[in-house]
C-alpha cells in the first residue's frame, strides 16, 4: 500500500476494511425469545454493528463490546458476557 | 514600488500580493496590525478572501487547517502566548501535510508577562514540523513571506516567517513592494492533491495505528530535511525576477575569519556592523546568520566554519536546563565531522532588551580570548546580566 502524505484516505467507505471487534472484552448476546424487534439497539449502537429485525442480529467484527445496547435494551434481551467465557 | 512601511504592514502586504483567499487570526501584540492591516483590505475589497474571526489562537489555526484542506491559500499571524496557544494544531497542521503560511512577530514568553521581543515563542516550537525562516529587515519579511506560499505549497508543508516583535514589527524602513503581476507569475494558484470536496469524499486526519504512524513520522522529516533544495530552488526563481536572494545561511566575512558569530532575525544587522568595525581594524571576525531554523542547515553551517578557531552563538532564546536552541543545533551540527571549532553561547536580547555593539564586542573578545588559548572558560554566557546575579 502507497501511504499519502499527510495520512489522507481518498478511497471512500474504508474503515469498513477495518475490523474493531478484536478490542472487544465483554461480548453482546442476543436472547432471542426476549427481543421484541424495537430497534432501540440499533439506534444507540455507535458502530454500525447491529442490524434490525426481530431478533436484532450482531456483528461481531466491528463490535467493540461497550455494552450500550445491552444498557439500552428496556426488555434486557442483550446480555454481556466476557470473551472466552461459555 | 518602494514604500515606507514596518514588518507588520510588509507581512500584510505579502499576503495581500499572493491573494490569500482565506485568513483566520487573532490579534496579539506585537502582531496586533497585521491582523488590522489584513481586515482592513478585506472590508475595502482589496483583496477577494474570507477573513474568519475567532475568539483565540488555538481556533485561529484550527479554522486555517480546516480551510487549508479544502485547498484554498490560507495565512494567520501571531507572537508569543498565540503561538503557544496554537501549539496543538502547529503539529496537527503538519502532520495533515496542509500549506499553512503563518507570521509571527517574535516575542517573549510570559512568566513574567512580557510582550518585548525575543526568539523563545518560535525557537520553542522547533519541533513541530513547521519550516522556520527568521528575517532580518523588513524587505526580507515581504520577499519571504511570499516565497513562503510558494515552498510551501510544493512542499506541503507548512511554514512559518519570523520577525523580531518591534525591532522589526512597528519600526519603519523603505521596502520594494513589487506589482502584483509579477507576484501572479511567480505565485500561481496552485492545487492541493486530495482537498475536502463532497463530489470526491476524502478522509483527512484519520488515526495513525502503530503499525503506519512511524512512516507518517520518516515521510514528514524525509521531506522536511529535503525541503532545503526547494527553499533553495524557489529563491532561486525569487532572485530571478525580483533581484534579492538571502540563502538559508548567509556568510558574512565568515570564510576566512578565525572567529565568527552566529545569529539570527534583527541581531544581524548589529552584529554585521560590529564585523566591520573589527574589519576595519584587520581583525579576522566574521559571522554567519541562519535564516532556516528548520530544516536546520547543519552542513552549510559546517561549511561556512571550516576555517573558524571559534564560534560565539548569540541567541534570544534558552532551552531551560541546558542552553540555546540555536547553540545547542550548532554544536551537534558538527558531529562526525572533522574539523571541531571551539563554541561559545551568548543568551542576549531576551524580553526585548537591547544589544548593544559592546555587548557583541564582549562576545567576539572571549571567542577571541578561546580561539588562542585553545580553552573555553564558560559555554554558556550571559551578556549584559546585571551584575550582582552574575554567579560562578
Amino acid at each position: 500500500m502507497k501511504l499519502k502524505p499527510g495520512a489522507t484516505i481518498t478511497e471512500p467507505g474504508s474503515s469498513e476494511k477495518y475490523e474493531t471487534g478484536s478490542w472487544r472484552t465483554f461480548k453482546p448476546i442476543v436472547v432471542a425469545e426476549k427481543c421484541t424487534g424495537c430497534g432501540l439497539c440499533w439506534l444507540f449502537c455507535p458502530e454500525p454493528a447491529i442490524f434490525e429485525g426481530k431478533p436484532v442480529k450482531i456483528d461481531l467484527r466491528y463490535c467493540k463490546g461497550c455494552g450500550i445496547c445491552s444498557n439500552e435494551c428496556p426488555v434486557k434481551a442483550i446480555i454481556m458476557v466476557e470473551e472466552g467465557r461459555k | 514600488m518602494k514604500k515606507v512601511i514596518d514588518g507588520n504592514e510588509a507581512a500584510a502586504a505579502a499576503a495581500k500580493l499572493a491573494r490569500v483567499k482565506v485568513i483566520s487570526a487573532y490579534p496579539i501584540t506585537p502582531q496586533t496590525t497585521v491582523v488590522e492591516k489584513l481586515a482592513d483590505y478585506v472590508a475595502n475589497g482589496d483583496i477577494d478572501a474570507e477573513f474568519i474571526k475567532v475568539e483565540s489562537e488555538h481556533s485561529a489555526l484550527s479554522a486555517c487547517v480546516g480551510a487549508a484542506a479544502t485547498g484554498v491559500r490560507t495565512f494567520t499571524a501571531t507572537s508569543s502566548q498565540g503561538l503557544m496557544l496554537m501549539s496543538e494544531i502547529l503539529f496537527a497542521t503538519s502532520g495533515l501535510r496542509l500549506p499553512i503560511v503563518m507570521t509571527n512577530a517574535n516575542r517573549s514568553l510570559s512568566a513574567p508577562l512580557s510582550i518585548w521581543c525575543d526568539q523563545q515563542d518560535s525557537v520553542a516550537v522547533r519541533d513541530s514540523g513547521w519550516i522556520q525562516l527568521y528575517c532580518e529587515n523588513n524587505q526580507e519579511i515581504l520577499d519571504t513571506t511570499i516565497q513562503a506560499f510558494r515552498a510551501s505549497e510544493e512542499l506541503l508543508l507548512p511554514v512559518m516567517v519570523c520577525y523580531d516583535g518591534y525591532i522589526l514589527s512597528h519600526t519603519v524602513e523603505p521596502v520594494d513592494i513589487p506589482r502584483q503581476e509579477e507576484v501572479d507569475e511567480f505565485l500561481p494558484p496552485y492545487k492541493l492533491p486530495n482537498p475536502l470536496d463532497p463530489e470526491k469524499p476524502v478522509t483527512i486526519g484519520p488515526v495513525g495505528v502503530p503499525e503506519y504512524y512511524t512512516e507518517f513520522r520518516y515521510m514528514l522529516q524525509n521531506d522536511m530535511r529535503n525541503s532545503k533544495n526547494k527553499l533553495v530552488e524557489v529563491e532561486g526563481e525569487f532572485a530571478n525576477r525580483f533581484g534579492r536572494s538571502y540563502g538559508l545561511i548567509e556568510r558574512y566575512h565568515s570564510d576566512d575569519a578565525e572567529v565568527v558569530l552566529l545569529t539570527m532575525g534583527s541581531l544581524s544587522s548589529s552584529a554585521k556592523d560590529v564585523v566591520d568595525s573589527y574589519r576595519k581594524r584587520g581583525v579576522s571576525v566574521g559571522l554567519v546568520k541562519v535564516k532556516s531554523y528548520r530544516p536546520f542547515p547543519n552542513e552549510e553551517i559546517v561549511g561556512a566554519l571550516r576555517n573558524a578557531m571559534a564560534v560565539a552563538v548569540l541567541e534570544k532564546d534558552i532551552s531551560l536546563g541546558y542552553a540555546g536552541g540555536l547553540f545547542l543545533d550548532t554544536a551537534a551540527s558538527f558531529v562526525n565531522s572533522e574539523h571541531t571549532p571551539l563554541m561559545l553561547n551568548f543568551i542576549c536580547g531576551l524580553a526585548g532588551r537591547d544589544v548593544s555593539s559592546l555587548q557583541i564586542r564582549q562576545a567576539v573578545h572571549a571567542a577571541a580570548k578561546a580561539a588562542e588559548s585553545g580553552e573555553v572558560k564558560r559555554t554558556v554566557n550571559w551578556l549584559g546580566l546585571r551584575e550582582n546575579y552574575r554567579g560562578g
